[in-house]
């Protein structure tokens, strides 16, 4: 089988890595890269549990190409955590009860993270814009959406 | 296993298709085919530079294959394609999604395809033919070769409507969508979903073809299923569809689409 050499930056560091042809990225970030965060679901492009950021856009790995990554920065839930302290969004996750089964925890939060990047103060329907592409079986969504609201909040330095 | 054939070049890529291969475009409908094991092909076609960006050309504006949604979306050029766009999927399929793969979209997806059609739109081949969307559509699953670009002429203000229904809020595929053209004397009323591609009903538009008030409504709604042959899914049956379908065409004529 033919392997394709790849170099991509995978939350601040350096990978170098061989990808089989027609690999998908989250394969080459579980497999190879060894970053369990991004989640496999339904390998179509419904869930977005599998969502990672590529030059900070977010993107489904499930459904793209990873030799397509060459060159590229990619940002998982992995990287979100500075050392001990958490993201202000993991944060407001655990404090909101934001995650039940937690599988689509890390889609929602780069998702998530992307739009704060984008627009740091966003309304409640940006939000419920933002997650539409990730599915949630357990919450219901309302405290996903309080707590990138909150995490909103807390980096602008205000209260939610 | 599907190999990979990278090109710099549309047209080295257009030469190395062969039986067997598909063109990798944004990736959500080809790679989501070799997750689920697919094997009516075994190899893809991908280029590192395809046309991307939206320009002016002799017809309108000129949609490079690869632009994806998320650039439609980000196009002041494009206004009248936002509802489109903003229709399908979340972000992410928004920032992958291009609207060169969207004309190969399959049941129950192909939105921005058919809002194409409604607006006349031609598809620039990489061998340089420029063919009617419509006819592009009809033969789309036995085309030889690569999609360059798509042109569009930019409608009056107004003119272009465009409603989707779907039973899951906020986002969820299509149970069809309509759009709609009112351009005087030459309409189009366009369905996606209700046949194999998206497909114009043309009893609606000769009602149509007078003005769009009641009387032309209520005659439109009368016929614009003839002729269709709406998709049988889980999401919904093909009577449902039937059933439907003049509703929302008259929901969209005359409010936008609310109830």
């Amino acid at each position: 089988m033919a392997k394709t050499p790849i170099t991509f930056t995978l939350n601040d560091v350096e990978k170098a890595l061989f990808v089989d042809d027609g690999a998908a990225l989250i394969d080459v970030l579980r497999r190879g890269a060894g970053d369990l965060t991004p989640k496999q679901g339904c390998a179509q492009g419904t869930c977005g549990a599998c969502t990672v950021l590529i030059e900070g856009v977010p993107h489904l790995s499930c459904l793209t190409l990873a030799e397509t990554v060459d060159g590229k920065r990619i940002d998982t839930t992995g990287g979100l955590a500075g050392g001990p302290n958490l993201h202000a969004l993991q944060d407001a996750f655990i404090s909101g009860f934001a995650a039940q089964c937690g599988f689509c925890t890390s889609g929602m939060l780069m998702s998530a993270k992307a739009l704060l990047d984008a627009n740091p103060n966003p309304t409640r329907d940006d939000v419920i814009e933002a997650i539409s592409g990730n599915l949630c079986r357990c919450t219901g969504y309302e405290p996903i959406v309080d707590a990138i609201l909150a995490a909103a909040a807390r980096l602008q330095g205000r209260s939610a | 296993m599907v190999t990979v054939s990278t090109f710099d070049t549309m047209n080295e890529a257009a030469s190395g298709l062969s039986t067997g291969s598909k063109y990798l475009a944004g990736g959500t409908i080809v790679m989501r085919a070799v997750n689920f094991g697919d094997q009516s092909f075994h190899n893809m076609v991908r280029v590192r530079q395809p046309e991307r960006g939206i320009a002016n050309d002799t017809l309108g504006l000129r949609i490079g294959a690869a632009t994806t949604m998320a650039d439609v979306l980000a196009s002041r050029e494009l206004d009248f394609l936002h509802p489109v766009a903003r229709s399908i999927g979340g972000p992410a399929i928004r920032n992958m999604g291009t609207v060169g793969g969207n004309l190969f979209a399959h049941n129950p997806y192909g939105d921005m395809a058919a809002a194409l059609l409604a607006l006349d739109a031609q598809v620039v081949m990489v061998n340089g033919q420029v063919r009617p969307i419509e006819a592009f559509l009809a033969e789309r699953d036995h085309t030889r070769d690569l999609v360059a670009a798509i042109s569009v002429p930019r409608p009056q203000p107004s003119t272009f409507k465009y409603a989707k229904v779907s039973r899951v809020k906020p986002k969820g595929v299509a149970v069809m969508t309509i759009s709609v053209l009112l351009r005087s004397g030459d309409p189009r009323v366009v369905y996606g979903n209700m046949g194999p591609t998206a497909l114009r009903a043309k009893a609606a538009e000769r009602a149509l073809a007078q003005g769009s008030n009641p009387t032309a409504i209520d005659a439109a709604c009368a016929v614009c299923t003839d002729g269709l042959s709406p998709a049988e899914d889980a999401l919904s049956s093909a009577w449902y569809r039937t059933e439907v379908a003049p509703v929302h065409l008259r929901r969209l004529l005359t409010n936008g689409g609310l109830r």
